[in-house]
C-alpha cells in the first residue's frame, strides 16, 4: 500500500470529492494562494480555481456563518479554521446555525457543511493556540464530530464527512499532519462515519482513544506487550458522535479493563463520559475501576518541561494500563 | 404584487395589496398578544406592531426565487412573504402542522418553498447565513436576491460588521435591511451606538446605503425597489435602514420602563396603517368601504388560522430524537 502524509491524506479527499461534486467548495484563511497554513490545501486553487477555492479575510464568525447559509442552499461547503481555537469566534454559528437548524425548522431545512482544521495540542504555542475541542462540539445535538488518527481513517472520513447531508466538525492534529501511513490506492476510499475501529486486539485490557491520542495509547501497547506482557486491545473510536458505544462495550466485555486517553482536559471530557457508559452498559463486567489519562487540568503553558508535563504520555497510559491490571 | 420593477406603480390594486397586507400583520400580532394571555401561546414572543410598513413594502420588490433571512421578530415578514396564516399560527401553538412542525415556535419559522430561512433568534446570528445564500448564488450563476431583515441592536454585534465586509468585497447580491425601531430591547440607540445614524456605518463598507421613514409604505417600496434593482444589476449589496418604531413592548415580559408613555403616543400618530389609508382615501385610490373589507376578510382568515392551529396535533412524543440529523447517507 502506498504511504501518505495525513496532510496529502486529507488534500486528496478534498481534491477528489471536489472533482466528482461541483457543489463542493473550500473557504477560508489562507486556503487558496497561500495554500493552507499549514500546507493541507496545496494545488487546490491551481486545479480548482477561485471560484471554488476562496480565499477570507480574517474573519472566522463571517465565513463560518456564510459557509451555513451557503448549505442551507443546497452547496456543500467545507470551511476551514486555520486553528480550533480560532473557531471559538465562530462557534455561535456552528452550533446555533449549523446543529440547530434541521431541529428547529421541523426538518425542512438541512446543513451539509464540513468545518475542519487542526485541533489540540500544538508545538510551544502556548495557551490561546493549544487546546482540544472534542469534548466541547461532541456535546451538541445535531453535529457529526470526526477526530480521525491516521492517513487513511483522515481520507476516508473526510470524504465520508464531505458527502455527509449534516454539519460535520472535522478535528485535526497539527503534530501528526506530517507522519506518514498507509493509505488505499483507490479514489473510492471512504470510511464510515460512527464506526470505530479495533486497532489492534487484545485480551487483558481496552485502551480506548482518538486523534493523537492514538500516539500515546499504541506507544503504551507496543511497551506493555514486551515488557509486562500486558496484551492491550487498542481502540481508535474515530468518530465522537456519534459514538460506537458497542465496539467499546464489545471490547470491554472481552478484556474487563478500561483505560480512555485523551488530549482534553479531563472534567466533563470525552474520557468521563466514555466511563459513564461503560459503568452504565457494561458496570458487572469491570474488574477493575476504569482510567482516565487526560491531559493536565491547566492551560498549556509555553515552557517546554510544563508543556510536556501537562499532555499524556506513553509512560501515563503505561501506568494507568498497569494500575487497572493491579500489575 | 411582488416583482422586479424599479418605481411603485400605485394601482387601486396595489393600494389595496399593501394596505391588506399591514391589516393582517396588526391583526395576527393583536391576536397572538390575546392568545398569549389566554396560554395558547407561550415563551417568547416579540410582536411587530407599528413596524408593519416595513415587512409589507420590502417584499413588494422581491421575486418567489429572492430569499428572506428574518429576525425572532419574524411573523410579519413570514405573512408578508406570502406564507399561510394557518401554519405560522400553528407555529405559535406548537403544533405539528405549524411551518416548522412546533419545533421552532414564534422564533423559527420557516418555508423553503417561499425560500423563507428563518427566524434567527440570535441577534445578527441571520447576517452571514444571509451573505452565504448571496454567495452561493453567485457562485452559481443563479441571478438572485437575498433579502436580510435585523434590528438595530445588531449593528453592535461583530457579526454585522463581518458580513457588510464580506458583501461589499465580494460584490453579493444581498439587500440588508435595517429595522431600526430606536430601542435593542430596553437600550436606546444613542446608549449603544457611538453613531446613532447606522445607514452611514454601512457606507463605511463601500456600499450604497440609504435612511428611509420605515412608518411610510410607499416610501419602504420605493427604496426596497431601487435598492433590489441595483442588486439585480450585480452592482453588489445595498443599505436600507428604516426609521420605525415598535408599539408594543419587546416581548411579553418587559414593562418598558426605559421610554416615556408620551414618546409612544407620538410615534402612534404616525402609525403607518391610517397614515397609508388615509392618503390613498385623499388620493382617490381607495374608498372607505375597502377598509371595512379588507378587516372582514382579515379577521375571517384570522378565525380560519386559529382554528387550524387549534385543530393540530402535537408532535408524537415518539418524535422527539426526529431531526436530529438526517439519516440518509449518500453511497
Amino acid at each position: 500500500m502506498p504511504k501518505q502524509t495525513v496532510r496529502e491524506a486529507l488534500r486528496d479527499a478534498m481534491a477528489e470529492e471536489m472533482r466528482a461534486d461541483e457543489n463542493v467548495f473550500l473557504m477560508g484563511e489562507e486556503v487558496a494562494e497561500y495554500e493552507g497554513a499549514y500546507k493541507v490545501t496545496q494545488g487546490l486553487l491551481a486545479e480548482f480555481g477561485p471560484r471554488r477555492v476562496v480565499d477570507t479575510p480574517i474573519t472566522e464568525h463571517g465565513f463560518a456563518g456564510l459557509g451555513v447559509g451557503a448549505a442551507m442552499t443546497g452547496l456543500r461547503p467545507i470551511v476551514e479554521f486555520m486553528t480550533w481555537n480560532f473557531a471559538m469566534q465562530a462557534i455561535d454559528q456552528v452550533i446555533n446555525s449549523a446543529a440547530k437548524t434541521l431541529y428547529m425548522s421541523g426538518g425542512k431545512m438541512r446543513c451539509p457543511i464540513v468545518f475542519r482544521g487542526p485541533n489540540g495540542a500544538a508545538s510551544r504555542v502556548a495557551a490561546q493556540h493549544s487546546q482540544d475541542y472534542s469534548a466541547w462540539y461532541a456535546n451538541v445535538p445535531g453535529l457529526t464530530v470526526i477526530a480521525p488518527y491516521g492517513a487513511a481513517d483522515a481520507k476516508g472520513l473526510l470524504k465520508s464527512a464531505i458527502r455527509s447531508p449534516n454539519p460535520v466538525v472535522f478535528l485535526e492534529h497539527e503534530i501528526i499532519y506530517g507522519r506518514s501511513f498507509d493509505v488505499p490506492d483507490d479514489e473510492d476510499h471512504t470510511v464510515p462515519i460512527g464506526v470505530a475501529d479495533v486497532v489492534k486486539e487484545g485480551k487483558d485490557v481496552t485502551i480506548v482513544s482518538f486523534s493523537r491520542g492514538m500516539e500515546y495509547a499504541l506507544g503504551a501497547a507496543a511497551q506493555l506487550a514486551e515488557s509486562e506482557e500486558i496484551d492491550a486491545e487498542v481502540v481508535d473510536l474515530r468518530t465522537l458522535r456519534p459514538l460506537d458505544t458497542e465496539t467499546v462495550i464489545a471490547s470491554v466485555q472481552k478484556t474487563n479493563r478500561l483505560v480512555v486517553v485523551e488530549e482534553c482536559w479531563p472534567h466533563a471530557g470525552m474520557a468521563a463520559d466514555i466511563a459513564a457508559i461503560i459503568v452504565d452498559e457494561a458496570f458487572d463486567y469491570l474488574d477493575a475501576p476504569i482510567k482516565r489519562v487526560s491531559a493536565v487540568d491547566v492551560p498549556m503553558p509555553y515552557a517546554a518541561n510544563l508543556e510536556t508535563l501537562m499532555l499524556p504520555s506513553v509512560e501515563r497510559v503505561v501506568e494507568a494500563v498497569k494500575a487497572v491490571c493491579y500489575r | 404584487m411582488t416583482g422586479t420593477d424599479e418605481k411603485v406603480h400605485l394601482t387601486r390594486e396595489h393600494c389595496l395589496d399593501l394596505l391588506r397586507q399591514m391589516v393582517r400583520i396588526r391583526r395576527f400580532e393583536e391576536k397572538c398578544a390575546e392568545l398569549y394571555s389566554g396560554q395558547k401561546i407561550r415563551g417568547f414572543l416579540h410582536l411587530y406592531i407599528g413596524e408593519e410598513a416595513v415587512a409589507a413594502g420590502t417584499m413588494q420588490a422581491l421575486k418567489p426565487d429572492d430569499a428572506v433571512v428574518a429576525t425572532y421578530r419574524e411573523h410579519g415578514h413570514a405573512l408578508a412573504r406570502g406564507l399561510a396564516m394557518g401554519p405560522v399560527m400553528a407555529e405559535m401553538y406548537g403544533k405539528v402542522n405549524g411551518a416548522s412542525r412546533g419545533r421552532g415556535g414564534s422564533m423559527h419559522i420557516f418555508d423553503r418553498g417561499k425560500r423563507f430561512l428563518g427566524g434567527n433568534a440570535i441577534v445578527g446570528g441571520g447576517l452571514p447565513l444571509a451573505v452565504g445564500l448571496a454567495l452561493a448564488d453567485k457562485m452559481q450563476g443563479r441571478d438572485r436576491v437575498t433579502a436580510c431583515f435585523f434590528g438595530e441592536g445588531a449593528v453592535a454585534e461583530g457579526e454585522f460588521h463581518e458580513s457588510l465586509n464580506l458583501a461589499a468585497l465580494w460584490k453579493l447580491p444581498v439587500l440588508f435591511l435595517c429595522e431600526n425601531n430606536l430601542y435593542a430591547m430596553g437600550t436606546a440607540l444613542d446608549r449603544s451606538e457611538s453613531q446613532t445614524d447606522i445607514h452611514l456605518k454601512a457606507a463605511s463598507y463601500n456600499l450604497p446605503s440609504r435612511q428611509v421613514d420605515g412608518m411610510d409604505v410607499v416610501a419602504v417600496e420605493g427604496a426596497a425597489r431601487e435598492a433590489a434593482a441595483s442588486v439585480r444589476r450585480g452592482a453588489g449589496p445595498f443599505f436600507l435602514e428604516f426609521r420605525t418604531y415598535r408599539f408594543r413592548a419587546h416581548s411579553m415580559f418587559d414593562a418598558q420602563l426605559y421610554r416615556e408613555k408620551e414618546e409612544v403616543e407620538q410615534w402612534k400618530e404616525n402609525d403607518p396603517i391610517p397614515r397609508f389609508a388615509d392618503w390613498a382615501q385623499q388620493a382617490d385610490l381607495l374608498h372607505p368601504a375597502d377598509k371595512e373589507a379588507i378587516e372582514a376578510s382579515v379577521q375571517a382568515e384570522l378565525a380560519e388560522a386559529v382554528a387550524f392551529a387549534e385543530a393540530g396535533a402535537w408532535e408524537p412524543v415518539e418524535d422527539l430524537q426526529k431531526f436530529v440529523t438526517m439519516d440518509e447517507v449518500p453511497a
